[in-house]
């Protein structure tokens, strides 16, 4: 059995994890338990197998042996970049529904429980297939699977109106990006007269065109993957789905827009540098915007989905540098921007998610998403708090965890572009000051979250005392700790993204360049011991000082006042105040309603703010609106009889037979 | 063997025009069964030399379309008690002469198609394009489900005649393909006619406009 042919039965056990539980009664809970015994299974399976091909074991493509439509072979096949994206989704497939056993038990959500784990399995295996297609049909076969299953979990509580609106935006989104991905594949299948993916040759795919298909991938998959400002769908979707859905498709299904994009490059014959600047640029204003954007959110997981869209433009700052690096022949540049991606890619699903999971509890431990009606919860939630505190600090990029090194194998690439001495490349290094203000705001705003979340005293009254599930703290733990591991063992990785860098771009290891020549990152882990080992030694003797000499508890926040109340503390709006309303342009900031105490005696005394997303706000809605105005003209063609359809239909047959005799006549 | 398959071929088009003028709904039934009799016969004769696979498609088309939908359509008649088509939204002799039309445009049509030289002198395409378009008719021009079901079936009739000039090249997939399709399609409409009668006591179509948003 070849490793191909277990990877897709891995995807197979996924995609079907959620069917056996339909046949179950809607309150027996045995349902669940299949649905997450056969996820993880696959996801056990999977990680096996990309870990192998990530290893260096070869996987010979698997034909299907059937085809959807003419030139078009169904072709599975795993490569060390499709298994770098893989992982991530294998990891999850087994995290995540153990998360959800706790988190959405079937005794709990009868109602939408079987659903959300029939759509949950869809999703993971359609995506595991997505990565493995070697087929433009194939792909977009499994693409719209994953898509239509998203939108199916998004809306999940579809009871709900701001649910039902956040799926139909996701919707029109996703098929937008489809269409243009469609578009791609048309055009690819029509120039190299047949859809398999294979390394296009040159004199098949001109210039002209493969910039077309450039321009097609970079839009249609920054659909997906939340490139600013097609990111306008993400954070309303990944607010309203359950936790561990959010987790998902933040960790894993924005990446499938990444690992597109890259698939698409490397089959090009040649890719020019302005590619590179392009890629770099959309990076550069993405992570900007989505950080920015992120500092002024109130609600915990619309700020988790505007940090995952800063994310996503980091990764493609890396992949642009590597873009370049292909197309200026400096292999260092592409080795080390790739690496420093796909790492990131890593890095990310484990910290986003442990961050959505652990979101998860807080909001059904306290009962809301508001931030500022939290507080106090480290108490009540220890290890939860522990591990967010942890996944905090790791998306913000500190040493010693993880996100630390994957951004600074992103730095040193740009490091070197700039130090390359051609003033075009000056520019490019502008993207160095840009990613370093897009890591303070990231602190800045996981500041504000840790802190109205966990610490200070609860803001209001909860209807019970929130309590932490085990089930809910373990896998969450668990990514915690992967994030201390991947940060301190990062050099034994480079083999491992050594070779998806050289799947990407094959040339790449004709060149013999090894990552551990360019960047030091044993120093790194040195580093890294070095910082985890004097906090483990302060926070020994800070404990062993507390112990010798009894310390008093009190409430937080008392500030001197004779009867504090909690209403008196800083709130996560007033910590973000400064930095969404001073420092960015006022078009991105909250919009604010205030009315201040006059006088001596106020009386009245109002604020409010909210924080849509501004190009969903400003930008698509008012032309989506007037667009929708403008098609009502169109109504009167919608009779409602099922005749008069027919005879649309009829007209258009018709008409293309007369088209096409016409054609055959007056040779067209 | 062309002379004895476009005998059939006519008296297809012949029957298309039967069942537009005929008020009866069993007469159009009756005459949709004839049709799909009369279809089945044709790969045998179209074939050079009929294999298995042609006997055997021409068994499945002459069951499904002579036999099982037309029993299936009697036994709704029977069921719902509708006997006339009455009120079509284009009379019975207008959409006479507009078959008429089409069939004689089909004919002019299939003269300018590019056709493989064994099919260019034969029937198959005319008699395929008019049975289609009187499919069409049927289907927009009447209003009670029933006969759009019969005109659905003439549909299928023409893609049919269509498929038998592709039936060397792709044999199997084509059969399949009408056969399942057809199915899929009268048991849609079967599922459908139980919900208008359900809902608004009547078999007119007419009154779905009302569920439009």
């Amino acid at each position: 059995m070849t490793v191909s042919a277990l990877l897709v039965g891995a995807s197979l056990l996924l995609a079907s994890s959620g069917i056996p539980g339909l046949f179950y009664p809607r309150s027996r809970a045995l349902g669940e338990r299949i649905a997450a015994l056969l996820s993880a299974a696959g996801g056990v399976l999977g990680l096996g197998g990309s870990l192998a091909v990530l290893a260096g074991l070869p996987a010979p493509g698997l034909s299907l042996g059937w085809s959807i439509v003419p030139r078009s072979g169904a072709v599975l096949a795993a490569d060390p970049l499709t298994a770098a994206f893989l992982l991530p989704l294998f990891l999850l497939s087994v995290v995540a529904p153990v998360y959800g056993l706790s988190y959405w038990p079937q005794a709990e959500h009868p109602d939408d429980g079987q659903k959300l784990r029939f759509f949950f399995g869809l999703l993971t295996g359609s995506m595991a297939i997505v990565t493995m297609a070697r087929d433009g049909v194939l792909f977009l076969v499994a693409w719209e699977t994953m898509a239509l299953s998203a939108y199916f979990l998004v809306t999940t509580e579809d009871r709900k109106e701001p649910v039902r609106s956040a799926g139909w935006t996701y919707l029109i989104a996703t098929h937008t990006g489809t269409l243009v991905l469609t578009a791609m594949v048309l055009l690819l299948g029509r120039s190299t007269g047949s859809f398999s993916w294979v390394p296009w040759e040159e004199s098949r795919l001109p210039a002209g065109t493969s910039a077309i298909v450039f321009v097609l991938a970079l839009v249609g998959f920054g659909f997906k993957a939340g490139l600013v400002p097609l990111h306008f769908w993400l954070p309303g979707a990944h607010s309203s789905a359950p936790s561990h859905v959010s987790a998902v498709l933040s960790a894993v299904m924005l990446k499938m827009g990444v690992y597109g994009f890259l698939r698409i490059t490397s089959l090009m014959p040649a890719i020019p540098s302005w590619w590179g600047a392009v890629t770099i640029v959309a990076g550069a204003v993405t992570a900007l915007t989505g950080v920015a954007l992120a500092v002024g959110q109130g609600d915990l997981k619309r700020l988790l989905a505007y940090s995952s869209i800063e994310n996503i433009g980091i990764v493609y700052v890396g992949v642009g540098t590597a873009l370049l690096g292909v197309a200026e022949g400096q292999p260092a540049w592409a080795l080390l921007g790739l690496a420093g991606a796909i790492f990131h890619v890593w890095n990310h699903s484990i910290f986003k998610a442990l961050l959505f999971l652990s979101a998860g509890s807080v909001v059904h431990a306290s009962g809301t998403r508001e931030m500022d009606r939290m507080g106090g919860l480290l108490p009540a939630l220890p290890r939860t708090g522990l591990a967010f505190g942890v996944g905090a600090a790791a998306v913000s990029g500190l040493p010693p965890l993880n996100g630390f090194v994957s951004e600074w194998l992103i730095y040193v690439a740009l490091f070197s572009i700039w130090t390359h001495g051609q003033p075009a490349f000056a520019l490019v290094g502008l993207a160095i000051p840009v990613l370093a203000t897009t890591g303070a705001l990231a602190t800045a705003s996981f500041v504000k979250v840790f802190g109205t979340v966990f610490l200070g005293s609860p803001r209001s009254a909860p209807g019970a005392v929130p309590h932490e599930r085990p089930g809910m703290a373990r896998p969450v733990l668990a990514l915690a700790a992967a994030c201390l591991v991947l940060g301190l063992g990062a050099p034994w990785l480079a083999p491992f993204l050594e070779r998806a860098a050289f799947a990407w771009r094959p040339a790449l290891a004709k060149t013999g360049i090894r990552i551990l020549e360019v960047a030091p990152l044993g120093w790194i882990s040195v580093f890294g011991l070095f910082l985890t080992g004097s906090l483990a030694v302060g926070l020994v003797a800070l404990r062993l000082v507390r112990s010798a000499e009894g310390f008093r508890t009190g409430p937080t926040w008392d500030c001197g006042y004779a009867a504090p109340t909690s209403r008196m503390q800083y709130t996560g709006r007033s910590l973000g105040q400064w930095l969404g309303e001073q420092l960015l342009p006022r078009r991105l900031g909250p919009s604010v309603r205030r009315q201040e105490p006059r006088g001596f005696f106020p009386v009245i005394a109002r604020f409010s703010a909210s924080t849509p997303d501004p190009f969903h706000a400003r930008l698509f809605a008012p032309v989506f609106s007037s667009w929708a105005d403008r098609l009502n003209r169109l109504r009167w063609l919608q009779q409602g009889r099922i005749g008069i359809y027919l005879l649309y239909i009829l007209i258009v047959l018709v008409g293309l037979l007369a088209w096409s005799a016409v054609r055959q006549r007056w040779g067209g | 063997m062309t002379q004895s398959a476009d005998l059939i071929l006519v008296l297809i088009i012949l029957s298309n025009f039967v069942i537009l003028g005929s008020r009866e709904l069993r007469v159009c039934i009756r005459t949709a069964a004839v049709q799909g009799a009369l279809l089945s016969v044709l790969p045998l004769l179209v074939h050079r030399e009929p294999g298995s696979r042609a006997i055997l498609m021409a068994l499945g088309a002459a069951v499904v379309k002579g036999l099982v939908v037309p029993g299936f359509l009697f036994q709704a008649i029977r069921h719902v008690k509708i006997r006339h088509e009455v009120e079509p939204y284009v009379g019975f002799v207008p959409s006479l002469f507009l078959c008429a039309v089409g069939s004689g445009l089909a004919l002019l049509f299939a003269g300018s198609l590019p056709l493989a030289p064994e099919h260019a002198g034969s029937l198959l395409v005319p008699a395929s394009l008019a049975t289609m378009l009187s499919g069409f008719l049927v289907l927009t021009t009447r209003r009670k489900a029933i006969t759009q079901v019969v005109g659905y079936l003439m549909l299928e009739n023409g893609i049919f005649i269509f498929g038998l000039l592709l039936i060397e090249a792709m044999p199997f997939l084509v059969e399949a393909g009408v056969l399942l399709d057809l199915f899929a399609g009268i048991f849609i409409m079967g599922i459908v006619l139980n919900h208008i009668q359900s809902e608004f006591s009547s078999l007119d179509t007419h009154y779905l406009s009302d569920l439009k948003d």
